[in-house]
């Protein structure tokens, strides 16, 4: 890959200057997050006294034993743990046995037009948080998981996505062959499709998973005690509101938790996972991302 | 319907088939029941509470006999000092919002394409992408902590650099907004050079060797093929935002404003959160979510006709 216009001098100084460029975007998006770290690695003195850096002063794991410590914290990250587990096996579940008839053609399947409208419309037009939350709080969902996985379990853009690479990617001939041997629907889905479909389904699965585990305005909205927050909206109370009037603590734990180091090692600790697998799951993302996009 | 039923049925392999897919066409109903029924309650029946927005809704009323106002709450939203800036505000953040999310991107990828090192590519790639994973939550708590006018990092490098007095930029109307489109783009622009970095390798090679045995340099091909060549997705991401411009990022405001920046930073999202959850004044705050979607609905289906039309993009 060597072209002519590369011999130029005007291309090489525009190409030390991209290089420096990219350098530098790079390193504003990843600094931010190294300086974090530091700071929940370091002495909380040096920290108030804004000492750190982008390397730990005063080395300590003080931090995190503080959290660690903190049953509040370790709760409300089984909660994450449980809705996102939970969360995307149904969603999953869900979502497969729609995007299976509606990748049927409107021969093979009357009124499948209709349904994918019944679904498409509602991404193009919203009730609204107040009427979806008086829809929750009336089903006696609050202060149960359901609230948080139910009104999210069929996200219409991942079911699209589904039917799309059903339609492209299963073989009709293999289809019609286990029709001939008198195979039902149900047969066809779970032998013929679901295998066919695993790198699919991981993709929308961790979609899904990243949701879950990001989402928190459910959490505040429809749980009214703190024991059934997850891990983000517990986050989101104690250091982006910095409200601690929900918690029954006492004054230790209430000053641990103002501490700078602390709030560092809480925010590094909700982001490791994230941090863990992205960079697996990026190229699954690009590949939705690029599906969603520019379809056949 | 079981498959030793269907075996006997196999007198011709026409005839069966047509009787298999009458037969089997309940099993289809029945696989989409769960999906149409959680899309249902929680996705149509939120829409027919919308009624709210024309009543005084009473929780102890219920709907049904909740007296009738009529478009009283959408008159009250536009006389109300507060309603017409908050709309203001999310015009003004979002209208930036998609010109840079359009522009910044582009840029980016056309940067990443002179890269012919694909180690160096792929790690820049990887690292930009990096914030697009991360919630507001987190990076509320991140931008809060580097941003504090108290020692933040941002303000420490200022200081260092320049000399300049700290800066509380998540407290300062003056800079609020510029705050919230800049956060913004760094969070999301690695993830949207994604559909440009796609488009880019698409375009056919031959129209460079062409240019170049005609002695283009790199600057007149990138004007002359690579955006022209690119101008169908430029399309669809442009026309595809315009359903955004009353979404001016809730997530976002949410995690990073306070009451000092209320005038400059609250959007029709929470200041809808605001009233209506928070202070219980559920029919107004109803009506202020209703003009929102309406309004979002038109531009939607406004901008999926001119992405069809300008660059023949299908949802499904």
């Amino acid at each position: 890959m060597y072209h002519h216009y590369q011999k130029s001098l005007s291309y090489k100084i525009f190409t030390i200057f991209n290089y420096t460029f990219l350098t530098v975007a790079a390193l504003l998006c990843i600094l931010p997050l190294i300086h974090i770290l530091a700071v929940s690695f370091s002495g909380s003195a040096a920290a108030t006294a804004n000492l750190v850096g982008f390397w730990p002063v005063d080395f300590t794991l003080d931090a995190y034993e503080k959290t660690i410590g903190n049953e509040n914290f370790l709760r409300s990250l089984w909660n994450s743990f449980l809705r996102v587990v939970l969360g995307t096996a149904i969603s999953m579940a869900v979502m497969l046995c729609a995007a299976y008839p509606l990748s049927k053609s409107d021969k093979a399947f009357r009124g499948r037009k209709i349904y994918m409208w019944f679904f498409v419309f509602t991404m193009l037009f919203h009730g609204g948080l107040v009427p979806t939350y008086m829809v929750v709080t009336k089903l006696g969902l609050t202060d149960t998981i359901w609230a948080l996985i139910l009104p999210s379990a069929v996200s219409s853009f991942n079911l699209i996505l589904l039917v799309n690479f059903f339609r492209t990617s299963v073989p009709k001939s293999l289809e019609e062959a286990a029709l001939m041997d008198g195979a039902n629907h149900f047969t066809i889905f779970w032998k013929i499709y679901l295998p066919i479909s695993v790198p699919a389904i991981a993709t929308i699965s961790l979609f899904t998973m990243v949701f879950h585990w990001n989402s928190w305005f459910d959490g505040m909205i429809y749980m009214s005690d703190v024991k059934h927050y997850p891990l983000s909206t517990f986050l989101q109370t104690i250091i982006v509101q910095q409200d601690f009037t929900k918690m029954s603590v006492d004054a230790e734990t209430l000053q641990n938790l103002s501490e700078r180091t602390v709030k560092a090692a809480q925010i590094f600790i909700a982001a490791l996972p994230m941090l863990i697998v992205y960079p697996f799951v990026q190229k699954f993302f690009v590949k939705g991302i690029v599906l969603g996009a520019e379809k056949e | 319907m079981q498959p030793t039923v269907d075996l006997k049925r196999q007198t011709t392999a026409v005839g069966t088939r047509k009787q298999w897919k009458l037969k089997g066409t309940w099993q289809l109903h029945t696989m989409l029941l769960p999906a149409l029924a959680i899309v249902f309650i929680f996705q149509y029946i939120p829409m027919f509470g919308l009624v709210m927005a024309f009543q005084d809704y009473e929780p102890w009323l219920g709907f049904l006999h909740s007296p009738w106002v009529g478009l009283e709450h959408f008159k009250t939203m536009f006389e109300y000092e507060d309603a017409r800036q908050v709309i203001w505000n999310t015009l003004v953040i979002s209208t930036l919002k998609i010109i840079f999310n359009l522009a910044v991107p582009l840029a980016f990828a056309l940067l990443l394409n002179e890269i012919y090192v694909m180690k160096f590519k792929r790690t820049v790639q990887t690292i930009v992408y990096l914030p697009h994973f991360l919630s507001w939550v987190i990076l509320g708590g991140i931008l809060i902590d580097i941003l504090s006018p108290e020692g933040g990092m941002v303000n420490r490098v200022l200081t260092a650099l320049f000399g300049i007095e700290p800066i509380f930029f998540l407290g300062d109307n003056d800079w609020f907004r510029t705050v919230v489109v800049v956060t913004d783009i760094w969070k999301e622009c690695g993830f949207n050079t994604i559909v440009f970095l796609a488009a880019l390798t698409s375009i056919n090679p031959s129209l460079y060797e062409a240019a170049i045995v005609d002695g283009a340099n790199r600057w007149q091909q990138t004007i002359y093929i690579t955006l022209p060549s690119m101008l169908p997705i430029i399309i669809v991401v442009g026309t595809l935002s315009l359903g955004n411009i009353l979404n001016a990022g809730f997530d976002q405001i949410l995690n990073l404003y306070n009451p000092l920046v209320y005038k400059t930073g609250d959007i029709i999202d929470t200041y809808v959160y605001r009233v209506g959850l928070l202070n219980g004044d559920f029919s107004y705050a109803t009506a202020v979510g209703l003009f929102k979607s309406i309004i979002s609905f038109i531009l939607v289906v406004i901008g999926y006709r001119l992405a069809y039309k300008y660059a023949n993009y299908k949802i499904f």
